[in-house]
């Protein structure tokens, strides 16, 4: 009985020990989630019922700010702007990286430079690859109105017309979309051959091994970069700051962008964490109708 | 190594089929097209940059500078003071890049190779927190920075690397759970302490992955914009992306050749980073991107 009882006393000091060193390990990050996690995130909503400047006295509004940023026609111009970035450029990027990976898993010689040009643009910073894309975007001198030039098309003048600097903004965005290729290509490296010669066995034509095997294969992917897309896209700010300020004419105000304009710029830290409350929102919801609509059509191997 | 000798003759007899010609011509020409197109960007970027200024502006464009001149090269460092930027960020990028060495092993491994009761429900929490944009912590975190007085230090940039980062837990963490737990076991029997297992066994079979996660944050702190942007008001400070975006903003187009120049110094390093490491670099983004 003693010897029980003392192998017993000896696991459960031994499953303290195991707790404490857990819990000594991760101890930063445990910081990191009460310091720079849950209490900015409570903060967050705190003081977007307040009218806090950092500056100046600040109190309590209720749901003022909410009130306001309705009433906001930036707020809906911000909106617009980047739904309409999201809209166009998500599934155009989505398309040519994966129709690049189909190509490129076709037995290509020279895999690995193509691969390398392709990928190469989307780990550039950010910032000088606005810088880059202003000169390319020049109405008289820049590359692509002279390429264009040559197809006998008068380019518009990009960054300074508040039709076109828009589609400037996906234009330079895509040429960072070859990330998703080698996503893509892992996942069609993995897709199972026997599958495709068992189809071909069968008389499965091109487009029906493509339609039947490729995509639901593919789909857990594409429905991967779908969502990280469309949560990095809300959150589109650095181009938009680089490339064009906002301008012209608030045209490529993004959301983040008219946020940090309120928090930084006007010192209106209330109504930017209102705002930064909403996309927080939107954010959620739109991923979790990404989940329903998508989701349930995603094939997932072996489950 | 799926071609067996009958089925590479099939193939050879296959490869001569017109229609298997002509799709390949396909296939090679869309590759090729599209080549040129990710491809002529970089080539605009560093011809503009060593060309003379009169031959920026000709036109028609000329495609093959007729002298190489590094005056652009010159004008990016008198300009601006694109030395100190630099120095700066390689400053920051240093400080973050051994603070999330540090502290992401050691949390990944309390995640993964400790066997204890939040082990689980922690990690899940980490996986979570990857939800909140980083625009609703900004302004929160903004202030508790303002706070500490930290505004215009590299403190706000740097310390919270030494606290670990979600992305990094989970890259981490499935890595170390593929090292045989018995190896552990057998440690600890010989009486090695939970401190030794880590540092003596786990973190050396690790090397691969911390070198992911040191490559990423390296290039994550070169390339940061809106940290510089909200926390740094003094020129002097400036990191090469705040000080990049700022040139660009004060000149506009006047000073082209300094901007390309500027702008290829700043991509540099990440293409160097990546021609070094691109076997990491690859599986880091495959490895991170779905599976696991």
């Amino acid at each position: 009985m003693i010897q029980v009882s003392a192998l017993r006393l000896r696991i459960s000091r031994r499953r303290l020990e195991c707790e404490l060193w857990g819990l000594l390990f991760t101890s930063l990050g445990i910081l990191h989630l009460i310091w720079l996690t849950a209490y900015p995130v409570l903060a967050s909503l705190y003081y977007s019922f307040t009218s806090y400047s950092v500056i100046g006295r600040w109190r309590w509004i209720g749901l003022q700010n909410y009130e306001r940023l309705f009433q906001d026609p930036e707020f809906y111009n911000a909106i617009y702007n980047t739904l309409y970035l999201i809209v166009l450029g998500l599934p155009i990027g989505i398309f040519a990286s994966f129709l690049l990976a189909i190509l490129l898993n076709q037995r290509v010689r020279g895999l690995s430079v193509y691969r390398t040009l392709f990928y190469l643009p989307s780990i550039l910073p950010a910032v000088a690859t606005a810088v880059l894309w202003t000169w390319i975007f020049h109405p008289t001198h820049g590359l692509l109105n002279i390429a264009l030039q040559l197809l006998g098309i008068v380019g518009p003048n990009w960054l300074a017309d508040p039709a076109w600097a828009k589609p400037a903004l996906i234009v330079m965005g895509l040429w960072g979309a070859g990330g998703s290729t080698l996503v893509f290509l892992a996942g069609l490296q993995d897709v199972p051959q026997e599958l495709y010669d068992a189809a071909m066995v069968d008389g499965a034509g091109r487009w029906a091994k493509f339609r039947y095997i490729t995509i639901p294969f593919m789909s857990p992917y594409l429905f991967f970069s779908l969502v990280t897309g469309l949560i990095g896209g809300f959150q589109a700010f650095t181009s938009a700051y680089v490339l064009t300020f906002g301008g012209p004419v608030r045209s490529t105000v993004t959301y983040v962008f008219y946020l940090w304009e309120n928090g930084f710029s006007y010192l209106k830290m209330g109504y930017a964490c209102a705002l930064a409350w909403v996309l927080f929102v939107v954010i959620v919801v739109f991923t979790l109708i990404t989940f329903h609509l998508v989701g349930p059509r995603v094939y997932y191997a072996g489950r | 190594m799926r071609l067996t000798l009958a089925g590479s003759t099939a193939l050879t007899r296959r490869h001569l089929r017109p229609a298997f010609l002509l799709e390949r011509c396909i296939i090679y020409t869309i590759l090729t097209g599209f080549s040129l197109l990710f491809s002529v960007p970089f080539y605009w970027l560093i011809t503009t940059s060593i060309k003379i200024p009169d031959e920026i502006f000709a036109y028609p464009i000329v495609w093959v500078p007729s002298t190489i001149t590094l005056e652009h090269y010159i004008g990016a460092f008198t300009i601006v003071p694109l030395a100190r930027y630099i120095a700066n960020t390689m400053i920051i990028a240093i400080a973050t890049v051994i603070g999330a060495v540090l502290s992401n092993a050691l949390i990944a491994y309390g995640l993964a190779r400790i066997n204890w009761s939040l082990a689980k429900p922690l990690f899940a929490i980490f996986l979570a927190t990857m939800m909140v944009p980083g625009a609703v912590t900004m302004i929160p975190v903004y202030i508790i920075f303002k706070t500490l007085g930290w505004l215009d230090t590299y403190l706000p940039l740097t310390v919270p690397s030494y606290f670990g980062a979600a992305f990094f837990i989970f890259l981490l963490r499935q890595f170390f759970l593929t090292i045989p737990l018995e190896l552990s076991d057998a440690a600890r029997i010989d009486g090695a302490s939970e401190l030794q297992i880590f540092s003596q066994i786990v973190l050396p079979l690790s090397k691969p992955a911390l070198a992911t996660l040191a490559l990423f944050q390296f290039i994550g702190s070169w390339e940061n914009f809106i940290g510089p942007l909200i926390y740094l008001n003094n020129k002097d400070l400036y990191t090469i992306a705040i000080g990049l975006a700022m040139f660009r903003n004060e000149y506009g187009l006047r000073e082209i050749g300094p901007l390309m120049a500027a702008s290829t110094i700043m991509i540099l390093p990440v293409i160097v980073l990546f021609f070094l490491t691109q076997r990491t670099f690859i599986q880091g983004i495959t490895l991170t991107g779905l599976k696991g």
